[in-house]
């Protein structure tokens, strides 16, 4: 280890996180490689290794024996400041190795808050953060994730973005990588060839053009790039790569334990998630295949812990039987199995009472709307008696703690839908006082609300976030009427939400907000000690542009969005009919129900949806 | 079965992992190894391992003991399978059944390399050792309870002082593991209250060996 970085080491917090060198890292022999990719992670270490995408796409490629994928994530404040002062540029874990010596600079994009870290890191390791003032070929900053569905923000920083799932097409643009690197391209040529490759943006490749109003006149593909790109997806999801032999983090991450993953995609169809779109079709794994997986991951890591990952796990068909296999494996072993996202109406009591005999941890309901109305316009599809039989249930199952997540500021919504969050909130109290078995310790009831931002690629695509002080006034009245003390209310600020909703739908003109931002000292967003709200604006400010033209606007039906070139799979006219839906409080059944013919099965060659 | 020890090693990027780190890696690489450890009993179940004189993140040891539990019988490669499962810096070396009582131990062989990038003259190696080997070395250190004092002199013992590079000179020192526990890195503090201008530039602390009271070897 290098003697700057040793000396670091000894003043920075929680150091184990900056050494690499864990179990089952994948260390290569630089001299037999042919193209050395370093995975960035725009977030600190203990979120990253944490992040399922990201191992998935780094075991991928490391299965190549012409490609070394290392990790690279952000470093926390104060090692940024010790490193800055020591002039040591941001390293790839595994090697130690500068990120400017490598040839390929891969970030994943999973929330809009981390793109300031994107610049922070490119300019740790002193890569120039603009693609226009990369010359060379190499490093060449490719990004992906769920954010590169809608890349426009952060377009003058990369070079390429890979729209939709990477395990398909990230290895062709490694091939066309190494083919550039031997072959001897320019830059332009690279881009070029890259940008015929199916699921492939190239931003320089695009011009946008803007009306007198603000909004996009036209967005022109130069040089013979497509004018749309669909996005990849996994064709063979059943037996694509699972990574069962993973880095096993030497210190605490937030999710410290096996991570199965059931199937891709949503059958739901909530108006609000651009995860429940942009993700279709669905796509199963067996429960063969996956009992297989867990018991090699729960093998090879030693971890006590497994979790079963989807958009909405209880909508996994043989969820059962996989649980009755896991658990095979798991009681004996001490190994505890959990299931996150649990819907209201198809909960089961017997299934959860059986993954939990150990650590009886709190259940979650997320109903997302007060009134029946409002759930139905958003597409939620619970209805509150399935709500109140789950709470009776649990409440008779022994269960006395119950969070309930909410979201204030949905299109439609009333002071009506507000108080109704409080009268629900009630309903679930006295299911308790009348069913709980045991009452001697009391309910433990937690109403949460977050600020609903409309995204791109769902139905809401269209509509306005309320404004800053309306999202305040409608807390106040929610809080007016949660009264008892057995219900505690917890409420997201709206200062990020409403950075976030401005950036989700932001047009290439956001680029120069992000450096300004960044410029002014802006990193580490999505943490609460670092984000600033004030110098958020006064980068809006200084760049000229009004953050609520993005946030705060209702777009017509017709407006061309910044996001409009991206096809993943639905189509724009199904968002639209499902937004007039929403406005009649018109409930859509899920995709088993009947299939409503949204377009995701057309890029599905594969196979068939949900099947 | 009774309780047996593990003799190992923690150096190289090894040295950053807390106590905690390092008690999770080990549950984690024994569970790799297939060797089961014994569970406590109750509602929330953990195996039952536990490293002696928990060491400071940055330093390195090759004395480290672990005391833990087996159902079933030792297995005869349980070293190799272990050092298997082990990330980089954590080497197993022995394990035999746990005899003695960690309590017995009461002193620590530590090594510090201690730079200074200005270079080591002889004249700072004698003011080292003249302060080092002083009668009486009180500082003020911070208890659980606040500030207390501690005679660093009377639980402490230099034993070689040498210079290793034109920059780096070179420790052995005796320190009391136990009643008080004496952390090597104190030494620096001693020289931040009483003499500034001794601090190192960086210092590097590994430990060499565990003795009891006697000061014989202990296992």
């Amino acid at each position: 280890m290098e003697q700057k970085l040793e000396r670091i080491l000894m003043k920075v917090q929680k150091p184990a996180r900056y050494t690499g060198g864990e179990y089952n890292q994948v260390i290569k022999d630089k001299s037999k490689i042919d193209l050395r990719v370093a995975f960035c992670f725009p977030d600190v270490y203990e979120i990253g290794m944490s992040n399922l995408g990201m191992r998935i796409l780094c075991g991928l490629l490391n299965q190549r024996d012409n490609i070394w994928c290392e990790r690279v994530f952000a470093p926390w404040g104060d090692m940024e400041e010790e490193m800055r002062k020591a002039q040591l540029p941001l390293y790839a874990l595994e090697s130690g190795d500068p990120v400017a010596e490598f040839d390929v600079v891969a970030f994943t994009l999973g929330y809009e808050m981390a793109y300031t870290n994107v610049l922070n890191m490119l300019d740790l390791s002193g890569i120039p953060i603009h693609s226009a003032e990369r010359k060379d070929c190499f490093p060449l900053v490719i990004a992906g994730g769920t954010c590169c569905y809608h890349p426009e923000p952060f377009a003058s920083f990369v070079d390429i973005c890979n729209l939709g799932e990477g395990e398909d097409v990230l290895p062709e643009i490694m091939e066309l990588c190494i083919k550039a690197k031997n072959e001897g391209w320019d830059k332009a040529r690279l881009l070029r060839e890259a940008a015929g490759i199916e699921g492939v943006y190239v931003p320089g490749l695009y011009e946008p053009e803007y009306k007198p109003d603000g909004t996009m006149a036209a967005f022109r593909p130069v040089d013979g790039a497509p004018k749309k790109v669909t996005k990849r997806i996994v064709q063979n999801f059943r037996e694509s790569y699972f990574p069962v032999d993973t880095v096993i983090p030497s210190t605490e991450i937030v999710h410290d334990r096996v991570v199965l993953e059931l199937f891709r995609g949503c059958i739901r169809g909530c108006r609000f998630c651009q995860a429940g779109y942009v993700y279709r079709p669905v796509r199963p794994r067996s429960p063969e295949i996956l009992a297989e997986q867990a018991r090699q991951a729960l093998k090879n890591s030693g971890y006590d812990e497994i979790t079963l990952s989807s958009l909405s796990t209880s909508d996994y068909r043989p969820l059962n039987c996989l649980c009755d296999e896991l658990l095979d494996y798991c009681d004996p072993r001490n190994i505890s199995l959990s299931l996150p996202s649990l819907r209201a109406d198809n909960f089961s009591i017997d299934l959860m009472e059986r993954v939990q005999r150990v650590r009886r941890t709190g259940l979650t309901f997320a109903p997302e709307a007060g009134s029946q109305r409002l759930r139905d316009a958003i597409n939620k599809n619970v209805r509150e008696e399935d709500l109140l039989n789950s709470c009776r249930i649990a409440f008779e199952g022994g269960w006395n703690g119950l969070k309930l997540y909410f979201m204030l500021g949905l299109p439609t919504e009333t002071d009506e839908d507000v108080i109704a969050i409080a009268d629900l909130a009630y309903k679930v109290l006295n299911v308790w006082k009348k069913h709980a078995k045991n009452k001697s310790r009391g309910p433990r009831i937690t109403v949460s609300t977050s600020f609903f931002v409309p995204k791109p690629l769902t139905p809401f695509q269209w509509e306005a976030q309320i404004s800053m002080d309306e999202y305040r006034r409608r807390v106040a009245l929610l809080r007016e009427h949660l009264r008892s003390k057995s219900i505690s209310y917890n409420w997201h600020d709206p200062e990020t939400s409403f950075i976030e909703a401005a950036l989700a739908r932001g047009d290439r003109r956001m680029g120069a907000v992000l450096e300004e931002v960044w410029r002014r000292g802006a990193r580490l967003d999505s943490w609460g000690e670092y984000f600033s709200y004030e110098r958020w604006i006064e980068a809006f400010e200084a760049c000229g542009v009004d953050p609520r033209f993005y946030a705060n606007r209702e777009r017509e039906r017709d407006e061309l969005f910044p996001w409009d070139f991206v096809d993943v799979g639905v189509r724009r006219e199904y968002m639209w009919s499902e937004r007039e839906a929403s406005r009649r409080s018109q409930i859509t059944p899920d995709c088993r129900k009947m299939c409503m013919g949204c377009g995701a099965a057309r890029i599905y060659t594969g196979g068939d949806c949900d099947e | 079965m009774s309780k047996q020890r593990l003799l190992f090693e923690k150096s190289g990027r090894a040295v950053y992992m807390s106590h905690l780190d390092l008690m999770r890696t080990m549950k984690r690489a024994f569970a790799r190894a297939d060797i089961l450890l014994r569970h406590s009993e109750g509602f929330n179940p953990h195996p039952l391992i536990s490293v002696a004189l928990p060491l400071s993140v940055g330093q390195e040891s090759v004395c480290e003991l672990m005391d833990f539990e087996l159902i079933g019988d030792m297995p005869a490669d349980l070293i190799s399978r272990l050092n298997a499962a082990l990330p980089e810096g954590i080497r197993a070396a022995e394990a035999y059944e746990a005899g003695r009582k960690i309590k017995e131990i009461k002193w620590i062989k530590a090594q510090c390399l201690m730079s200074y990038d200005g270079g080591c003259t002889p004249e700072l190696i004698e003011e080292i050792k003249g302060f080092l080997r002083a009668d009486s070395i009180v500082i003020r250190k911070k208890t659980k309870r606040g500030e207390g004092e501690l005679d660093l002199a009377a639980n402490m013992e230099l034993l070689e002082l040498e210079r290793q590079y034109s920059d780096t000179l070179r420790l052995e020192l005796l320190v009391s593991a136990a009643e008080p526990t004496v952390n090597p890195a104190l030494i620096v503090s001693a020289f931040e209250q009483l003499r500034p201008e001794l601090v190192p530039d960086f210092m590097k602390v590994r430990r060499l060996e565990l003795y009891d009271r006697e000061k014989k070897v202990f296992r």
